[in-house]
């Protein structure tokens, strides 16, 4: 009886695998086409990549173009090493890093802040908005010069400038977000007697989440335009500082450096927002 | 009700004057745009009446408004929720979430088939299935009279008949009272034992017309399959008709 049931039982499982190896073979194809096509994809970034950074070498070296006005991946690297032997390099990131993080850390924070207030207040965000609409098209960047004046020639002014720029886009993309809610959703709310703030709480916030998000994207976007900018006016330290002092004193070498770690960081920050986002939004589902 | 804007002045509702017993299941039937939501909107409270009361034995409602629930033409399940987290929004709203009343609604989830659903997103139920957690939200608060707001309308034909016999079912276990608007005239025969036709606007009762199909059993869809249905349809229908005109 029980050898009879193991036999059965054993019948099974073949059954069982054949049939699953039927549809794996096919599977397994469709599976190595979208790999496949994965490969492809990353080899071509790399590739692209490769050939502008050999070309350019290449053209530099023949003196096809001036390696003094165009540099040369070789030069570059000469520049790098030499900024990091005296020391300076990581004191010029680290200085820019910081002040994006903090100027779009706090852009994005006190952005949501007030238009949680205005939220709260509809009568104040119905007035306030021609402002908002003109402080969103003015280039904040034109406030630069003043800002500089008024908080002195440093690193708070840059991170002020910073967070300038990406407040007034928080606020209204935010706004926008929470005044989008299903009407009736609210009216849910209501039916339960709900406070302001327990609406907040558990129906605006977690619904904003994603859009929050989608903000801080944007945002550092921004920051960086704003630290560049102020370092470019400022012109102490960070990496804006070495384009400008680089740019006077005729080094392109480290003009073109600077350029080249602040696109490489910049790509580094913006992909960390995004796992970010990935992971909040995989646990929402 | 008058509704105030710019343009002017509009009546919404005239002479709006109905009973309801407890235990009973009544439908407000009207074309559309003759003030149904109003009614229902004054009728829990939401909205204040430029004329006229409304009274819960005998009480002001708005003195009663823990005793009403609301059910929504869409379910309105918040997705970042659990099928649980849901459930208790309500009780943790009104700071009610305790031993017993967690038990309740586990109950609830239990009776009506969504008990092993508890820690799933409501993306990963079927329609019928999110009304019945978006019903259970509002039992969860023992309410004695249930509004709804044309509660079948979002979901298509099947899950239509479907839902509308475990709505039956689940308030009918659950001895409420229920008020539901709606503009179908069949959904209104097949679930409601009184059927309060509205005219267009400004609005009044056209006539309140009882529905009885002698066995109290039968379920919404069975009902829709009983000769008696037809009679009452035909009815319902000339009286609508002539509102639109």
């Amino acid at each position: 009886m029980n050898k009879r049931f193991e036999l059965h039982f054993l019948k099974k499982q073949k059954e069982k695998s054949t049939q699953t190896n039927i549809i794996t073979n096919e599977h397994e194809v469709y599976l190595k086409g979208v790999k496949a096509t994965k490969r492809r994809i990353v080899i071509t970034r790399i590739l692209i990549l490769v050939i502008f950074i050999a070309l350019w070498q290449i053209a530099a070296s023949l003196k096809w173009i001036d390696p003094f006005l165009t540099s040369s991946p070789i030069r570059v690297i000469k520049s790098f090493v030499s900024l990091y032997e005296d020391g300076s390099l990581f004191k010029h990131i680290s200085i820019t890093c910081y002040e994006t993080i903090v100027g779009f850390s706090l852009g994005t924070i006190l952005g949501t802040v007030v238009a949680i207030i205005l939220w709260w207040y509809p009568l104040v965000s119905k007035i306030l908005d021609p402002y908002l609409v003109v402080l969103n098209s003015l280039p904040k960047v034109a406030l630069a010069p003043i800002i500089i004046f008024w908080i002195g020639n440093g690193m708070p002014a840059i991170i002020v400038i910073a967070l300038l720029i990406s407040v007034v886009t928080t606020i209204i993309s935010v706004l926008t977000g929470f005044n989008e809610i299903d009407k009736e959703k609210i009216m849910l709310m209501n039916t339960f007697r709900a406070s302001k703030v327990q609406i907040l709480r558990y129906l605006i916030f977690p619904y904003s989440i994603p859009i929050l998000i989608s903000a801080l994207k944007i945002n550092v976007g921004l920051s960086w335009v704003g630290v560049i900018m102020g370092e470019f006016l400022v012109a102490k330290n960070g990496l804006g500082f070495l384009i400008v002092y680089g740019g006077q004193v005729a080094q392109l070498d480290m003009v073109m450096m600077s350029i080249v770690i602040l696109s490489i960081i910049a790509f580094i920050m913006y992909e960390m927002v995004a796992f970010a986002e990935k992971r909040l939004v995989k646990e929402k589902n | 009700m008058n509704y105030h804007s710019i343009k002017g002045e509009t009546q919404a509702l005239n002479d709006v004057n109905f009973e309801v017993n407890d235990g009973d299941f009544i439908s407000i039937l009207g074309p559309s745009g003759c003030g149904k939501s109003t009614l229902l909107n004054i009728m829990n409270g939401l909205l204040e009446p430029s004329n006229g009361y409304v009274l819960y034995k005998g009480e002001d409602i708005k003195d009663n408004l823990d005793k009403i629930g609301y059910m929504f033409q869409k379910d309105h399940l918040f997705e970042w929720n659990t099928v649980w987290e849901n459930v208790i929004l309500g009780l943790k709203i009104k700071k009610q979430l305790n031993n017993e009343s967690k038990e309740r609604v586990n109950e609830l989830l239990d009776t009506y088939g969504l008990l092993r659903f508890k820690n799933h997103y409501p993306s990963e139920l079927s329609g019928g299935m999110r009304q019945r957690v978006a019903l259970i939200r509002t039992l969860a608060l023992k309410p004695e009279i249930l509004f709804l707001d044309e509660p079948f309308s979002a979901l298509d034909y099947q899950s239509r008949l479907l839902v509308c016999d475990d709505v039956y079912k689940i308030i009918k276990t659950e001895k409420k009272t229920a008020i539901m608007v709606t503009h179908d005239i069949a959904e209104a025969i097949s679930i409601s034992q009184k059927v309060i036709v509205l005219s267009k606007r400004p609005s009044n009762v056209k006539i309140e017309i009882p529905i009885d199909f002698g066995n109290d059993d039968l379920t919404p869809f069975e009902k829709r399959k009983n000769p008696q249905f037809s009679v009452y349809f035909n009815t319902l229908w000339k009286e609508l008709d002539q509102g639109n005109e």
